[in-house]
């Protein structure tokens, strides 16, 4: 049987607490199977971590699950994370800095800036039918 | 649900705290509740030790950024050693490197506390 060229794996998640670990256990899988060192394999799951959290907790989701999709495209990881929520809008979303969280009464807000750091590309669709994070590492 | 504990004990006048597991909002919150415990009993200096907490989210690191805030008012100090390279990353693009010292080991931080 010949490889696929662009092999697949695809998970549903159920909004649960913690669930975002069964994700990381994933992309372990996947980073491994590429042969990506572990630094690279740390960097996807941390940002596969903020993604999957920030879609369970902003999507106010009707379908209860969040769609990771990851495809391997060549030397490249292509990671998907899909929730059917609400929707954002990213020009909205400051540029968090810790000198002004200090003193202020919200500490949160750090998941996109730790995915656009740790990813080599970072994409966003969003509509009132839900969002897509579309990341990629290359090998 | 993930399980998380502490091992706290204390090295003179500071205050080593052993994170076992991920540190979410709920390790995080027992994190900080440990600190203002001892907070209250007039300790300022805290070293986490983070060997068994290899997995973090923003939201658990968030609320080391409240801590980072409280030591502030009594001129504390947070310190951490045995941070796995994702979680030292994490700290530095969050900036917590700026107000707060990753040390190699427990004796270097507890030098660097000093």
């Amino acid at each position: 049987m010949s490889p696929k060229k662009t092999p697949k794996v695809e998970l549903t998640l159920p909004i649960i607490p913690d669930m975002e670990l069964a994700a990381i256990k994933t992309a372990e899988v996947v980073a491994k199977h590429m042969d990506l060192d572990e630094e690279k394999s740390a960097e996807i799951g941390m940002a596969l971590i903020e993604a999957t959290i920030n879609a369970f907790e902003h999507s106010e989701s009707d379908s209860g699950n969040v769609e990771i999709h990851f495809v391997i495209q060549g030397d490249t990881l292509v990671i998907k994370v899909t929730d059917k929520g609400r929707g954002f809008d990213q020009a909205n979303v400051k540029v968090p800095k810790i000198e002004e969280k200090l003193g202020s009464d919200h500490k949160r807000g750090w998941g996109l800036q730790l995915i656009q750091e740790l990813m080599d590309t970072v994409e966003f669709e969003s509509s009132p039918e839900g969002t897509t994070v579309t990341m990629t590492k290359k090998k | 649900m993930s399980d998380f504990s502490l091992n706290i004990r204390e090295k003179g006048d500071v205050v080593v705290i052993e994170t076992t597991g991920y540190l979410n909002n709920v390790g995080g919150e027992k994190v900080s509740e440990a600190c203002c415990e001892k907070m209250d009993d007039g300790k300022k200096y805290f070293l986490l030790n983070l060997e068994n907490s290899k997995v973090v989210n923003s939201i658990g690191v968030s609320i080391l950024i409240e801590i980072i805030e409280k030591l502030q008012d009594v001129d504390g100090k947070l310190g951490y050693y045995n941070l796995a390279p994702i979680v030292e990353k994490t700290f530095n693009i969050m900036g917590l490197t700026k107000y707060s010292t990753v040390y190699s080991s427990e004796a270097e931080g507890l030098d660097g506390m000093a």
